[in-house]
Formats: structure tokens, C-alpha cells, sequence
């Protein structure tokens, strides 16, 4: 039983490591790590929507153009605008110019706000024709139930999103964040839009109502 | 940005902690989290056990009065089996190896002084701690536990009028279980980015042990599956309590006609198998690097094929997402997606018999010291092989269709993936004792626990693949009652004596666990003269783990007997320059 002789290595002070293989601050890669997982997340619910509308005989269109499809268009243009603020935001943090940076943020926040709100209206206008988690008035009650799931999971990341750039964008007026931490915040949001960018084709666009 | 800058606000040289809350309970260490996740484990593995006993005990002796709980209904063994393989796979095989050992050495394998975000580490055991309670909750409300099997096929998992425990006890399962999968997202976050982001100076990813690469393929496969039941468990929830019908077909319940209609059971199977078959390879691959570690340790020799066992952790890994549908060749399926999942089955079995190859080609002329720690690695090999080897059987839909709903399926997956992870377990026990509370455990008793456990976990289920093989249905709460079964009493009596002796071979080494706490020798800060980082710090380590030094790395993790050498064993910190071929 010999002792381990501590002594004969030559440490280093806490902090120099071995160089990580993505050249980016753990925080971002966890963000990253995150967004993955969250997308199987998203992927196992879009999974279930696509099985049972392929098993289902009586599936619903109800989609039309007008009011439908161009509430989505402008919500989708709302969205992807708002990626841009973000940018614009992180950006303007890089550069160190502090208050375009919270101001862009502000906007992107605002985006995200009209966009939860154009949503849960549409909600409403759906709820108010009749369907609900079990049934509509068309065809098959999974509709609902598929239709609700999707769009709420993005709708409740949405919230969240809200949420969380508001406090890291206060904090980073106060010091307590900086333009880093904007940065993986702002990552997230490019990840709620991009999944709102495969909620629109497969939700809305497939489930247009067919002219016959 | 420069590599220094990056890690100026990673490394998290957080002050030691003072006062018993913040140093006990909501501690930031991850060797705190560690334990706890360990003790967890060792609460939830006996609460299984007992459940276990349960089962075997009316299996053989069906109107046997139990003290405190009477004679147990046929409903009743199906909420202990389901309780079972719950506690088991979730709180069990899912926490201790990964969450308990993967948190107290993974950071000091590497040379980290922690994990890289201690607040989520310590959320993610603490999300586990509430999990389990709210588990074990279910026993108590009305109607009590869920009786629809840790797989909680769908729809008698997604109706609460199929069973008495499919009232409430079903909504507290599923909530448990999606809990348990945010806080098992949490840690795969955590020991992916620390695996990374903080290796020591020199520990380059071929130079980490292979209990660190276990650990992070583990996370990984984490990653990519627990999100996949999150989802299946919201969906359930949504079935069970709004009203949708996603796993709901026009059913007829008592008689009644519920008013659900078009949903498919196949896709809760498919969702959780998804999730389910990573979900063994994440209870079973930190098992395997553990034994990789001791049976290089204890033969003095370096592992066999490093990199053959990095690249087969990967292979396993990356063969785990593709075979979902093996666990539903029963539930109807195109024969030429059965063909496509059978085949990349039977593929799992190269990579795992290149982990066996190689483990015995470690042993093979080494100078070996049969330890108790080595003791369990060697039957973590055996179990592996014994479980294993009806893989390839199951893997094949004509076979897995006659066998998959009997004893044959219990012996297999309770081998390999429940007493041989077991192993792995124990093995890293009685290996990490002394660096973890300072003290020896007994060598005398840590072999008697070895022998009985050993013969009494093949005396159990060994015989299930025969009974299988006889028709001897699983699940079912009286098989005594058919009387085809009948010749099979004797041999199940035996499994069941079998059973009560092991489960009582088990309070040796809880025994021996806290009485060595206190009265164990005091142990060297290096007692198995081993290699790596771990063995490198005083016993037990220091709140940063290296005393505010970080180590540095000049060798791979398995340099025993190298010839030249002063001794037989050269630590990954020393800077000797010994020329070895990593």
C-alpha cells in the first residue's frame, strides 16, 4: 500500500485547463446542449401530431386564406423579425453600445409579446367555432388535441422567451449580465423561431382547406 | 476568444460551504450531490427489494397473509411489479451509477475542481428527490399504485377507470416520471459541458478514463431520450385528464363505451421505446467503464484496446437509438421493419462482444489481486456475458414472439441490465469507499456478500429462461392456478428461497457500508495503487478537490507494468518520462 506521491506532479493554479473542443464559454454550450435536447422534445411531439394524422381517415382542414393563413403569415413575419432585433441587439452589446442594446431587446420582447397575443386570439377564434381537445366540428377530435399540444409547447417556450429576456436584458442594464449572456438568451430565441418555421408548414399548410 | 478567457468564468472556485444546510443538503459540491444521489439510490433499491420479495413471495405462495399488508390481491402484484421497475430503472440503475458515482468522480478524474454549473447540479438531484417522493406517494392515495408496468402501455395506462390503481396512483407515475426526466435533462447537461469544458491540463479526451467516457456517452444518450418521454408523458397526462385521445382507440371499458376515439397505442410504445432501449444502455454503460477501470486496475496490466473500447461505448451508444422497435415485434409490425430492427440488434452484439474481448484480454496473464472491487468487476463480466448471450435469441422476431411474453424476456433483462449494473455498482462501492469516507471497507465480508450474491442472482435468474422456454407467462399474479404450469412450482419455490436469501445477503454489505464508515481502517490516499486523478488528492478530497491546484496530465489513465518503470503503476499526474505508447 503505497502513498500517492501529490508532490512529484506540478500543478497549476485553479483555472488552466485542457482547451475545450468548441472555442466557446461553457454557458454558450450548454445553451446549445439545451436547445438539442429540446428539439427531440419538440420532434417527438411533431412525431405523434404526423402518426396520428397519417392513421386518421377524417382528418380536418379548416385553414382557409383569409382570416387563417394570413394571421399566420403576419405572425411568422412577426417572429422572424424579431430574430432580427435580436441580432441586432447582440450586436449592438458586442460593439459595447449598451442602451441600443437593451432597446433592441425591448423590441425583440415587444415582438414576441404581439406574437403570443395574435396567437392566443387565434386560439380563441378556434375555440369560439368549436374545437376543443377531444373534438370539432369537422372531422376527427385529435385535430385538437394535436393542433393545442404543438402550438402550445412553441407557444409556452414563446412565454418563456418573453420572460427570460426581459430579466437578462434588465440585468444587463444593471451589470449583472453581460453581452455573452445576451448572446445565449438571444440563441434560444433563434431556436424558437427556427421551430415555428416547422410548426407553419406542417400545422398550418398541410391542414389548408382544399378547394372541391 | 481565447481558450484562458473562456474558462476564467467557468472555473468556479466557489468558498467551502459552512453550516449543515449549505454543506449537507442544498450543497454545491458535486461529491455532496453525489452521496446524496448515492443514498437515494440505496433508499430506493431496498423500497424495490422489499417490493421484489413481495412478488416472489405470493408467486409461489399466492394466499400467503404478509404482516402488515395481508394477503395480496392480484391487482396488488401488478402495482408491485409496476413500482418495481419503476423505483428500479428510474431510481435505481438511472441514479446511482451516473448521477451518484459519474458526480463524485467524473469532475475528479478530469482534475476539475467541480462541476461546471454546481446550482444545476444541485437542482437536478433535488428535481430527483422530489420525483421519488412523489413515487413513492403514489403507494398511499386511494385506489393506490399504477398497475400498468414501468412501460405503461397505453390505453390501460392513459383511462382511469382500468384498474384501482389507475386513479390517482397512475397520475402521481407519470408526473414522477416526467419530473424525473427535466432532472435527468439537467445532469446530461451538466456532465456533457464539465466532460468538455474542464479536463485538467493534459487530459486530453484519449487520455480520460474509460469511467469518463462511460459517464459522458451516458449523458448524451440522456440528452437525445429523456426529452422523448417528457413529451409521451404530457401526452399521456393530456389523455388522462383532458379528455384527448392520443394513445386512446374506441375502447370499451366494464362494459362502457368510453368516449375517446382514433388515438394509437403503437405510439405511446413507439415514444417510449424510443426512449426505453437508450434508456438500458444508459443504466449499463457506466456499469461497463467501471469494470474496464478495476480490471485493469487489479491485473496490473493496461487496459486491452483503449480506443476499441471508446469507439465500442460509441458504437453501443449510437446502435441504442435504432432498435426501439425490437420491444414491439409482438405488438404487429411490417416484416420488413422487424427484419430492419432485428438486424441492427444482432449489430449491438459486435461491439459488446469487442467490450468482453477485450476485458478478458486485460485479465489474461496479469497479476491479478481478486479484491472484493475486483471480485464484482469479474461478475459484472460474467452477468454481462450470462445476460447477453439471449440477446441475439430475442433479437429475432419468429423467436422473441413465442418468448417475449414469458419468464424467458424477466431472466434476460434481469441479468444484463438489472443485477449486472447491480455489479457495476457494488464494484464502484467497494472501490470508492476509501476515497469517500476515508476508511476501508471489510475485505472478509465484501467477499461473502460477493459469493452469496453471485450464486444467489444466477439461482434466481437463471431458471427464468427455462421457465420461459416452458410457457410460464410473466406478469401473471397466479400461474399456480394453471395447471399446465404446475410442474414448475418446485424449481419457482427454489427462485424464491433463492431470492430471500440474497435480499438477506444484501444487509451484509449495507452493514458493512456504515460500520466501515466509522470503524473501517483508515485508508491511503492511493490503497489500490491505482492510476488515475482521483487516487492523486488526500482522502477524502478537499471541497475543490485538488486544495486549489489543478492537476497536470502526462499519462493515459491504464500505465500498470510498464517496463522501466520505478513502480508497477504510473499516476496520470507524474511527469516521469517513461515513453508509453499513449
Amino acid at each position: 500500500m503505497s502513498h500517492a506521491n501529490v508532490s512529484i506532479a506540478t500543478p497549476q493554479p485553479v483555472g488552466v485547463m485542457e482547451s475545450s473542443p468548441f472555442s466557446i464559454p461553457s454557458k454558450k454550450l450548454v445553451m446549445w446542449l439545451f436547445i438539442v435536447s429540446d428539439a427531440v422534445t419538440f420532434t417527438a411531439v411533431l412525431f405523434a401530431y404526423g402518426y396520428l394524422r397519417n392513421a386518421t381517415p377524417n382528418w380536418p382542414h379548416p385553414f382557409r386564406f383569409s382570416p387563417s393563413i394570413i394571421n399566420v403569415m403576419v405572425m411568422t413575419f412577426i417572429l422572424v423579425t424579431s430574430s432580427f432585433t435580436m441580432l441586432l441587439g447582440v450586436r449592438a452589446a458586442k460593439e459595447g453600445n449598451k442602451s441600443k442594446a437593451i432597446l433592441w431587446t425591448f423590441v425583440t420582447v415587444a415582438a414576441g409579446l404581439v406574437f403570443a397575443l395574435l396567437h392566443i386570439r387565434e386560439w380563441m377564434g378556434l375555440i369560439g367555432e368549436g374545437v376543443r381537445l377531444f373534438q370539432n366540428p369537422w372531422g376527427s377530435g385529435l385535430f385538437g388535441a394535436s393542433f393545442f399540444s404543438v402550438t402550445g409547447l412553441h407557444l409556452l417556450h414563446v412565454i418563456g422567451g418573453v420572460a427570460v429576456l426581459t430579466v437578462v436584458a434588465l440585468g444587463y442594464k444593471r451589470g449583472r449580465y453581460n453581452s455573452d449572456d445576451l448572446e445565449i438568451w438571444g440563441l434560444y430565441w433563434h431556436f424558437v423561431d427556427l421551430v415555428w418555421m416547422f410548426v407553419v408548414p406542417f400545422v398550418y399548410l398541410l391542414n389548408i382547406t382544399r378547394a372541391s | 476568444m481565447a481558450a484562458q478567457d473562456v474558462h476564467a468564468h467557468t472555473a468556479h472556485a466557489h468558498a467551502a460551504p459552512q453550516g449543515f444546510v449549505r454543506k449537507y443538503v442544498f450543497s454545491l459540491d458535486h461529491k455532496v450531490i453525489g452521496l446524496q444521489y448515492f443514498f437515494l439510490a440505496l433508499t430506493a433499491v431496498f423500497v424495490g427489494m422489499i417490493l421484489s420479495l413481495l412478488m416472489r413471495i405470493h408467486l409461489v405462495w399466492p394466499g400467503a397473509a404478509i404482516p402488515l399488508i395481508g394477503e395480496i390481491k392480484p391487482e396488488t402484484y401488478l402495482s408491485l411489479l409496476t413500482m418495481h421497475g419503476t423505483i428500479m430503472v428510474f431510481f435505481v440503475l438511472t441514479t446511482a451509477p451516473q448521477g451518484g458515482f459519474g458526480n463524485y468522480f467524473l469532475p475528479i478524474q478530469i482534475g476539475a475542481p467541480d462541476m461546471a454549473f454546481p446550482v444545476l447540479n444541485m437542482l437536478s438531484f433535488w428535481t430527483t428527490f422530489v420525483a421519488f417522493v412523489v413515487l413513492i406517494c403514489a403507494f398511499f392515495v386511494t385506489g393506490g399504485a399504477p398497475l400498468h408496468g414501468w412501460t405503461g402501455y397505453a390505453p390501460l395506462s392513459a383511462l382511469t377507470n382500468t384498474g384501482p390503481g389507475e386513479q390517482l396512483g397512475a397520475d402521481l407515475w407519470i408526473t414522477s416520471i416526467a419530473i424525473f426526466c427535466v432532472a435527468s435533462l439537467m445532469g446530461a447537461l451538466n456532465f456533457i459541458t464539465t466532460t468538455l469544458d474542464l479536463r485538467a491540463k493534459g487530459m486530453t479526451m484519449m487520455r480520460m478514463p474509460l469511467t469518463v467516457w462511460s459517464w459522458f456517452i451516458t449523458a448524451i444518450l440522456g440528452l437525445l431520450a429523456f426529452g422523448v418521454l417528457l413529451s409521451a408523458g404530457i401526452l399521456l397526462l393530456l389523455d388522462r385528464n383532458l379528455g384527448t385521445s392520443f394513445y386512446i382507440p374506441l375502447v370499451v371499458v366494464n362494459g362502457q363505451v368510453m368516449g375517446h376515439k382514433g388515438g394509437s397505442p403503437l405510439l405511446w410504445q413507439h415514444l417510449f421505446w424510443f426512449f426505453g432501449h437508450p434508456e438500458v444502455y444508459i443504466a449499463i454503460l457506466p456499469g461497463m467503464g467501471v469494470a474496464s477501470q478495476l480490471l485493469s486496475t487489479f491485473s496490473r496490466k493496461p487496459i486491452f484496446g483503449y480506443r476499441a473500447m471508446v469507439y465500442a461505448i460509441m458504437a453501443i451508444g449510437f446502435l441504442g437509438f435504432m432498435v426501439w422497435g425490437h420491444h414491439m415485434f409482438m405488438s404487429g409490425m411490417s416484416p420488413y421493419s422487424a427484419f430492419a430492427f432485428s438486424l441492427m440488434t444482432m449489430a449491438i452484439g459486435v461491439p459488446s462482444a469487442i467490450k468482453t474481448f477485450n476485458w478478458l484480454g486485460t485479465i489474461h496473464r496479469g497479476r491479478v489481486r481478486f479484491q472484493t472491487p475486483m471480485l464484482f468487476a469479474i461478475g459484472f463480466v460474467s452477468l454481462f456475458v450470462s445476460g447477453g448471450l439471449s440477446g441475439p435469441f430475442l433479437a429475432q422476431p419468429t423467436l422473441d414472439i413465442p418468448l417475449h411474453d414469458t419468464a424467458f424476456v424477466v431472466g434476460h433483462f434481469h441479468l444484463i441490465m438489472g443485477v449486472a449494473a447491480i455489479f457495476g455498482m457494488f464494484a464502484a462501492t467497494y472501490y470508492w469507499f476509501p476515497k469517500m469516507f476515508g476508511r476501508m471497507m471489510n475485505e472478509r465480508w465484501g467477499r461473502i456478500h460477493f459469493f452469496i450474491t453471485l450464486v444467489g442472482a444466477y439461482s434466481i435468474f437463471m431458471p427464468m429462461h427455462y421457465l420461459g422456454m416452458a410457457g410460464q407467462p410473466r406478469r401473471y399474479s397466479q400461474f399456480t392456478e394453471l395447471a399446465y404450469l404446475h410442474r414448475l412450482i418446485p424449481l419457482n419455490t427454489f427462485m424464491t428461497y433463492a431470492a430471500i436469501v440474497t435480499i438477506a445477503a444484501q444487509f451484509i454489505f449495507v452493514i458493512n457500508l456504515f460500520w466501515s464508515m466509522k470503524k473501517g481502517p483508515k485508508a491511503s490516499d492511493n490503497p489500490w495503487e491505482a492510476t488515475t486523478l482521483e487516487w492523486t488528492t488526500s482522502t477524502p478530497p478537499p471541497h475543490d478537490n485538488f486544495g486549489g491546484m489543478t492537476p497536470v496530465v502526462h499519462h493515459g489513465p491504464y500505465e500498470y507494468s510498464v517496463p522501466g518503470a520505478a513502480r508497477d503503476f504510473i499516476m496520470q499526474n507524474d511527469p516521469a518520462t517513461v515513453t508509453t505508447s499513449h
